[in-house]
């Protein structure tokens, strides 16, 4: 079973099973890395946090991010949207060790399972449509209504956007959840023949494998960014109502 | 042989991949809602842990560095610059002290020299007057040397006149004819030596 390149999304209970009402919250490896994840990331920027003028790696890593991420906010969503930026910058880090931590063989992806990457977008669509609401009244259903388009086409328009703003959040999840299945999918598949082609021909898909890694490792961070940005362009939208 | 292997991977990789697709029977883990409940509650409660301690705790402590970091360099950059005014105020101090005393100096030079110089001009002056006052004297000395030095020599003419001829003749002359020819001898001899 270990051939199969989709046995490394399996999702198996660690420990008792844990049920509320006769719901199934019981912890799973899914979970294990949910958790171990989080931890790094409050470790690391923990230890970010020491107050000297001259920064040490770890400092200036923390540091670094911290003005990776504010810059990103306040360029693509400006200065209103700094209330959001813990909120930004969280989702991006979890993302991101989410992603790294599966790279490591054996691990396991969390966001390489639909329903996580779904709840993360569903959250952010119905809190943006929520702040939308909120700081425009109605006024914010005029997101559906391009201006300069002939009335002739309004009608077809106003569907088109209304479609585009409601498949947002499978978009938003669908990306991330399908790049990450498949590449850890193709890594598994290239390890796959170069057991199966032993050490004649085992070369060249080793090769690929070592460069798929590589590839890899540059789309999980890739994927967390984009992820990211692309809240700051829908906090936008709802910030700095343009149409 | 690269033909053949290549060849072989191909075969080998359509043969594996085949297999790989039998031996899916489940489909994608991904679609089996078994655990979907779990990870949902898991999300919500690492997530929502996470994001509350970033917020609270961490990104605050991170920011109020990044502040006081820049306030604290923009803080050393407002004393550099006052810092550099005051060196340069102090240089050009500095400079004018060194003009003023260059001037001075030059001054206490120009001044000094004049002294010496106006020193040497009286010296010289009270030297040349006292010259010309020992020229003036030895002049008169000379001229009243010249006058008795006349009267003498014609007198000692005179007497050695009247010796040679007491001693050529034997006998005594009358001294004023004596005294008559030796002063017309020393009027001539005196014109000659004026007519020079």
């Amino acid at each position: 079973m270990a051939a199969n390149p989709m046995y490394q999304f399996n999702v198996y209970r660690i420990g008792p099973e844990i049920k509320i009402n006769n719901i199934d919250i019981s912890f799973t490896n899914a979970s294990l890395f949910m958790v171990i994840s989080s931890l790094a990331i409050l470790i690391i920027f923990n230890l970010g946090t020491k107050r000297s003028i001259i920064p040490n790696k770890i400092q200036l890593l923390a540091e670094l991010s911290y003005s990776f991420i504010s810059k990103m906010i306040s360029d693509t969503a400006g200065s209103k949207a700094k209330p959001y930026f813990s909120f930004i910058f969280s989702l991006f880090m979890f993302v991101l060790f989410c992603n790294m931590f599966g790279m490591i063989p054996y691990s396991f992806t969390v966001t390489s399972h639909i329903i996580v990457t779904f709840v993360l977008a569903a959250f952010i669509f119905i809190g943006v449509t929520i702040i939308g609401f909120i700081k425009h009244g109605l006024g914010y259903l005029k997101l559906f209504v391009p201006s300069g388009v002939p009335m002739v086409l309004l009608p077809l328009i106003v569907v088109i956007e209304i479609i585009s703003y409601l498949s947002r959040p499978i978009s938003l999840s669908v990306r991330l959840f399908a790049n990450m299945m498949a590449g850890h999918t193709m890594m598994k598949v290239f390890g796959g023949f170069v057991v199966s082609l032993g050490i004649v021909g085992g070369w060249l898909p080793l090769g690929f494998s070592v460069a798929l890694t590589g590839l890899e490792i540059l789309v999980a961070f890739l994927q967390a960014y984009v992820f990211a940005i692309l809240t700051c362009i829908y906090l936008n939208d709802a910030l700095n109502l343009h149409h | 042989m690269l033909k053949k292997i290549i060849f072989q991977f191909l075969a080998l990789s359509l043969i594996f991949t085949y297999s790989a697709q039998s031996a899916e029977s489940g489909g994608m883990p991904q679609l089996n809602p078994e655990f979907w409940i779990s990870q949902i509650f898991w999300l919500v409660l690492t997530f929502g842990l996470l994001f509350i301690i970033l917020s609270k705790f961490i990104l605050p402590k991170i920011s109020n560095n990044l502040e006081t970091r820049k306030s604290q360099i923009l803080e050393n950059i407002e004393t550099a610059d006052k810092q550099r005014e005051k060196t340069e105020k102090k240089v050009k101090e500095f400079d004018k002290i060194i003009n003023d005393t260059k001037v001075e100096a030059k001054n206490f030079f120009n001044s000094e020299r004049q002294k010496v110089l106006d020193d040497i001009n009286n010296k010289r002056l009270s030297l040349e007057k006292d010259i010309e006052k020992e020229i003036i004297k030895a002049e008169e000395e000379i001229d009243q040397l010249k006058k008795t030095s006349q009267e003498k020599v014609t007198k000692i003419a005179i007497e050695t006149s009247s010796d040679l001829v007491k001693q050529l003749i034997g006998e005594d002359i009358n001294k004023s004819s004596l005294s008559a020819i030796v002063e017309d001898l020393s009027k001539k001899e005196m014109e000659k030596h004026n007519g020079n």
